[in-house]
């Protein structure tokens, strides 16, 4: 049975049906000055898991002096155990248009796009559709912000930023070096506003309501809500909207099935939670940062396999571009595996995490930054797991 | 099939004779025909005015861009985490029985391709499979079955 303990929130799909582009239109007779402040007081954090103040990416991106500017939706959601943007895309893909709308008028913008993954195509018949409405909308406020639609083709770098710019330039998916960074010089060298699609939600929903609702949800470090994918050993896979600051104990209470003894936290890229860290372990920006994956595992589960998983994903994943991703992620894999059939002693897995370590500090992006993350949390918690 | 150059001269008046539009370019040919040939490719070149190497380092970049010849359906089984241990090995079992085929062959008559992709975003509902793009979550092998039945008797 579930116990319901966390308060559920419901900003990001409630309230869809009286949107109706209202509060872009109440937006537009604000200051873009305003605008920013709301946000910057909301404490508003970028919700696809790098936690950059959102207000402050709008307020550099408007301080920028360029004709011409960019606002970019990033929906190439392709973290392992995230599937909320897909949810959003599906079910308010109003609040996201005018998310970016506001955005672009606060940073002056006149065009914007939505790079959609590959693996999402049969969304677009409805997100054309509500495009289409929400061209109507703009053009009867007076409002010049054209918003088109990118597709991505299977490339889970191409969620990083920088990669993404790349490939709507139609070049390889290889991130670039930072800085510049996007506020500066982002699509085709222009200065860009990448954020992702429920950080667009959530500043629509910050701008409706105002900074000082949003700020009476998570903690001080963590303010606000966050949309939560739960997947894996749970009876309510599902998405869940919570507030941040729970510890992962509370969480698991509330989603596990009695039989949880590890927790992924934010993906293959995020951190392992074993079950003695459950209670001081605080999920938001002062514990253990998310994107929004949450993946649970039982007693059941061999921690070699779900290690094994996230490193076959890395080493398919990395670009190649760089030396330490390319080499490292198929080394650690490579690594795993002699330490397993005893071609390695266990203590080669101590020369691995020096590797992930080494990986962390001179990988050019953060796909090779993040692999010591589930690496070292897995190897530590659960050695005997990875060496019987 | 539709010639490639009707294809690239609809994205080129979409998005101009620029770089930009080589993506949009490229995601059409696959769209068409389920992959793209060396030929495409140089006539693809030819028209953005960029090097053909750019073009094929762009189109062997992306997972989606395929360059060798598949079925008319390609089935891709997500095989991340979640699903896999919803149990995508039973699904993947279940297709090559049904197709007789191993995973990532083709069968004789060219209808179908049976691969495997990373996360699909609906590890909620695994194991999850995209044929083409539609997707279906949620599988058993007897949805397996039934799904691929209906394929089986399309054109």
């Amino acid at each position: 049975m579930q116990n319901k303990n966390l308060k559920r929130v419901d900003l990001i799909f409630g309230e869809y049906a009286a949107e109706k582009y209202k509060t872009l239109q109440n937006a537009l007779k604000r200051s873009p000055e305003e605008i920013i402040n709301e946000l910057l007081d909301s404490g508003l954090k970028g919700r696809g898991g790098a936690g950059f103040p959102t207000g402050l990416k709008w307020k550099f991106t408007k301080q920028e002096n360029s004709a011409v500017k960019y606002v970019i939706c990033n929906a190439d959601e392709g973290e392992p155990g995230t599937f909320k943007d897909r949810e959003i895309l599906c079910r308010v893909p109003r609040k996201i248009f005018a998310g970016m709308a506001i955005c672009g008028y606060t940073i002056g913008a006149k065009q914007g796009f939505l790079y959609l993954r590959g693996e999402y195509r049969y969304l677009l018949p409805d997100l054309y559709k509500e495009l289409d409405i929400y061209h109507e909308h703009a053009k009867k406020f007076g409002l010049d912000f054209t918003i088109e639609i990118r597709m991505g083709s299977g490339a889970y770098i191409c969620g990083e930023e920088s990669a993404l710019f790349e490939s709507m330039e139609g070049k390889r998916g290889e991130p670039r070096n930072k800085p510049p960074y996007p506020t500066k010089a982002g699509y085709l060298g222009k200065p860009t506003c990448i954020n992702n699609v429920e950080t667009f939600v959530t500043s629509l929903m910050i701008i409706r309501h105002g900074a000082e609702y949003y700020k009476k949800l998570g903690t001080q470090d963590s303010r606000g809500s966050k949309v939560f994918s739960v997947s894996g050993d749970t009876p309510v896979a599902d998405i869940h909207e919570l507030e941040l600051g729970m510890t992962v104990q509370e969480f698991v209470d509330d989603f596990g099935d009695g039989d949880t003894k590890a927790v992924q936290i934010g993906g293959a890229s995020g951190m392992c939670v074993p079950r003695k860290k459950f209670a001081d372990t605080i999920i938001g920006y002062e514990g253990v940062p998310t994107g929004g994956s949450m993946m649970l595992f039982n007693s059941t589960r061999s921690m070699y396999n779900i290690l094994h998983d996230y490193l076959e994903f890395f080493a398919e994943e990395s670009c190649g571009q760089c030396t330490p991703c390319r080499v490292g992620c198929q080394q650690l894999l490579k690594g795993i595996e002699a330490v397993k059939r005893g071609e390695k002693k266990p203590e080669y897995l101590e020369t691995l995490k020096k590797l992930a370590a080494t990986m962390k500090t001179a990988s050019k992006c953060g796909l090779g930054q993040s692999v010591a993350n589930p690496f070292t949390s897995i190897v530590n918690n659960f050695r005997e797991e990875i060496i019987y | 099939m539709t010639d490639v150059n009707v294809i690239i001269k609809k994205q080129v008046e979409k998005h101009g004779a620029k770089r930009e539009a080589l993506m949009p370019i490229l995601q059409s040919i696959v769209a068409d025909k389920n992959y793209i040939t060396e030929e495409d490719m140089l006539a693809v070149s030819e028209a953005l005015d960029i090097s053909a190497a750019d073009v094929y380092g762009t189109a062997t970049f992306y997972t989606f861009l395929e360059t060798k010849p598949l079925g008319q359906y390609v089935i891709r089984v997500c095989k991340t985490i979640s699903c896999h241990m919803a149990g995508k090995d039973e699904i993947i079992k279940t297709i090559e029985d049904a197709l007789k085929i191993k995973l990532g062959d083709t069968t004789p008559d060219k209808k179908f391709t049976l691969l495997q992709a990373n996360c699909m975003g609906w590890c909620h509902k695994g194991p999850v499979m995209l044929i083409n793009d539609e997707v279906y979550p949620e599988l058993t092998p007897e949805k397996t079955i039934e799904i691929l039945e209906e394929y089986m008797s399309k054109k």
